[in-house]
């Protein structure tokens, strides 16, 4: 099959690619790119007008929930979603039912992925037994198995030997420990932010210092210890300061952030609506303020969805009863272009980085490129189309987001992954 | 003319002038609670529910009283826990009890926000009657009535709430109410149990409350919970009861005499003396009296809007 993209602005940091092409795909393969193609009979040509295409957008942080909570999401609902949203990767956490703590597990998402195809998926296996924090998992025949990184996201490692062990023992596979950052001592008490607001509406709140103790403690490990080390969900000024001061001291540590952390905060609880608990809990504006100003100045490594499906029946409860989480795959790129992009005036180059490079070399994945000869993995994202966020759009099988309703302008309007296309019916 | 309200779920989110027709409402019932047949037929033919996901005596009971004495028909649902552990959601609850043709729901729940989650969900209007830490509005409301009724109005009095402020909807109620019509608002207890930010409400704190009984025109003192998580929040009842109990001692040395309120029940001897709670400054008694009428103007405001 041939298929041929007019007019597209590839982007591509990793090959310092920046400009106006054309290309040809051939039965999923680059085959040509350049300024002047064509002529040639093609199955699907595609006038992108200036769209960009960038090398295909990677989630390494979503929750896909099979097995054990397909009532929420599944492999395939995830897959659809992702593709939807512009992913052609995404990386599973491992805190399903079973828990992704044994190679027959990552083998089973892994299978089950592979026969659906359109979306790269990954695992990311357990730190510990069971997340319990306490033994470690059998992480070189999990590494063996497919996993690309090991985390117990939900909860933290808690225990300052445990922590020590897992950064030792994942060095010799030259696989990242991911860190969900939480004192669970100091957050028991609350599930939103201690804030101004937060205290006028009344809710029981937890302290931002839960997630900077742990992240700063296991700095102190890394420094010591060694390992490769990336902290999950940062959302605080005060953690994005460590890691900066960390980084400049040489300590070789990456972090990511998501869309809700970045773009929303804890004023937007004022009617106790569930869709806003996450956790680590939305913080406050002058918190969101020094994400961005973290995503400008290299200190943020990645954008994230920590995409938490959750069925409308475990949502429309009260809001102490409510699982802690919110979708993000199908609305990241939307929130990203209008509040970084073009309010933000960050540029597609520095996006692709936080969104497509610099996840895959955090968990060691191969790279797409543009050249000729290679696979096409790709993502086109529009600028400037307008649209708004419908809860019934979604492919994804959950509904929980604190997006619903915004207006955006941008949106990835499809992806090629080898052989398979996906276009959304967002593509003008 | 009353303007009438479409719920009642906090004084955070009430104007001055709702306050204020509350008050002034539920001066009228007052009176009706003095007459021999204490019964108006105001809310007949209205259905009013109790939905009670906490345990409470008092005031379910004042709930209870107070749409009986407005003719109400009533029916109170009492479950403890949460709604989960029953087996149904609170959002099936509440719609199968309004699709029985119910008008007014009164709601206690131990989560923050329960009521605004419900009001979102059912066509009837919906009375907090205490959700999780938030708010305790008609506690708020009959508190304000009881100190309007003794001081005549209540701009520039000074109010000190004493005791378990971060875990009490009581104190959020009392401040934000007391705040908007003008009084000065202070807390007082051990500095655990006070929670940070509470400058953004104009309210003032301290730590020893003989400094606060020398502020202070009326204290509204708190049950120190002994149930609940608070008791890890301070080394000791001994060492509460010590330095916060409320005691004739402690009272002698104010320059005024000082009106004692307190929302029950009371822990003698703990944050309360007996000699104090039953002295005759105490308006303790006043505030549950007053609680029936207040109620009743909430429920008429309400429920004069729902028919």
């Amino acid at each position: 099959m041939k298929l041929f993209l007019k007019n597209a602005r590839v982007v591509n940091p990793a090959e310092e690619l920046d400009g106006v092409f054309n290309m040809l795909i051939v039965d999923g393969m680059i085959q040509e790119i350049g300024s002047s193609l064509g002529g040639n009979p093609v199955n699907y040509e595609i006038d992108l007008n200036g769209k960009f295409v960038l090398p295909g957008l990677f989630d390494m942080h979503t929750h896909l929930r099979e097995p054990g909570q397909e009532y929420k999401e599944d492999i395939a609902s995830g897959v659809a979603s992702a593709a939807n949203g512009g992913f052609t990767g995404i990386a599973a956490m491992p805190n399903t039912d079973p828990v992704v703590d044994s190679a027959d597990v990552v083998k089973y998402v892994l299978d089950r992925a592979r026969n659906l195809g359109l979306v790269n998926v990954f695992q990311i296996a357990a730190i510990t037994e069971g997340r319990k924090g306490e033994r470690l998992s059998e992480m070189k025949d999990l590494a063996e198995a497919g996993a690309v990184a090991f985390s117990d996201d939900g909860s933290a490692v808690a225990n300052s030997q445990v922590m020590r062990l897992a950064l030792e023992y994942s060095s010799m596979l030259n696989k990242p420990i991911i860190q969900h950052c939480e004192d669970h001592d100091l957050t028991k008490s609350g599930a939103v932010n201690e804030s101004p607001d937060t205290i006028r509406f009344g809710y029981k709140t937890q302290h931002r210092l839960a997630e900077e103790l742990t992240l700063s403690r296991d700095i102190k490990l890394l420094e010591a210890f060694g390992g490769k080390y990336h902290a999950a969900h940062v959302s605080t000024l005060g953690s994005v300061t460590i890691i900066s001061d960390a980084k400049r001291r040489g300590v070789s540590l990456t972090c990511e952030v998501t869309p809700h952390h970045l773009f929303l905060d804890d004023s937007m609880l004022s009617n106790y609506d569930s869709d806003y608990k996450v956790n680590p809990p939305l913080r406050t504006k002058r918190d969101c303020v020094a994400l961005v100003d973290g995503i400008r100045n290299g200190v943020i490594d990645a954008i994230a969805s920590d995409h938490a499906p959750h069925a409308p029946h475990e949502k429309e409860v009260e809001f102490d009863v409510a699982p802690f989480g919110m979708i993000g795959l199908e609305t990241t790129v939307g929130a990203v272009m209008t509040k970084l992009y073009h309010e933000g005036g960050i540029a597609i180059r520095r996006l692709a980085e936080l969104l497509s490079v610099n996840p895959r070399m955090i968990l060691g994945i191969h790279l797409p490129t543009f050249a000729p000869g290679s696979k096409a993995e790709l993502t086109i994202i529009d600028p400037d189309v307008e649209w708004s966020v419908n809860l019934n759009e979604f492919k994804s099988k959950s509904r929980n987001t604190g997006f619903k309703g915004w207006r955006f302008r941008g949106a990835a309007v499809g992806i090629i992954n080898g052989e398979r296309f996906y276009l959304s019916d967002k593509l003008k | 003319m009353t303007q009438g309200m479409n719920n009642l779920l906090g004084l955070r989110e009430m104007s001055p002038e709702s306050i204020v027709e509350v008050l002034d409402t539920a001066r009228s019932f007052r009176e009706v609670l003095e007459r021999p047949i204490k019964k108006v037929p105001t809310l007949q033919g209205t259905t009013v529910v109790n939905l009670f996901f906490e345990s409470s005596t008092r005031t379910r009971i004042s709930f209870e009283l107070a749409e009986r004495r407005l003719s109400a028909d009533v029916v109170s649902f009492a479950a403890s826990g949460s709604s989960v552990s029953k087996g149904e959601t609170l959002k099936d609850t509440a719609r199968n009890i309004e699709a029985m043709k119910t008008d007014v729901v009164v709601i206690r729940h131990s989560s923050t926000g329960a009521p605004h989650f419900l009001s979102r969900l059912l066509k009837s209007p919906v009375i907090n009657a205490g959700d999780g830490i938030n708010e305790h509005p008609t506690q708020g409301l009959l508190d304000m009535y009881t100190m309007r009724e003794k001081f005549g109005e209540l701009k520039g009095l000074n109010v000190c709430i004493v005791g378990d402020i971060v875990h009490s909807r009581v104190a959020r109620s009392n401040i934000f109410g007391l705040t908007k019509l003008g009084a000065n608002v202070a807390v007082c207890g051990p500095k655990t149990l006070i929670p940070d930010y509470l400058d953004q409400f104009g309210v003032k704190t301290f730590f020893d409350i003989d400094e606060a009984i020398g502020w202070a025109d009326v204290l509204n003192v708190l049950r120190i919970q002994l149930e609940r998580e608070a008791g890890g929040n301070f080394p000791s009842i001994r060492e509460y009861r010590l330095y916060w109990g409320i005691n004739i001692h402690r009272l002698e040395r104010a320059k005024r005499p000082l009106v004692i309120m307190h929302p029950g029940p009371i822990n003698r001897g703990v944050e309360l003396d007996a000699d104090v709670a039953d002295g005759n400054t105490s308006l303790i008694l006043d505030q549950v009296t007053n609680g029936v009428a207040v109620r009743m103007a909430v429920l008429f405001l309400t429920g004069a809007k729902s028919s």
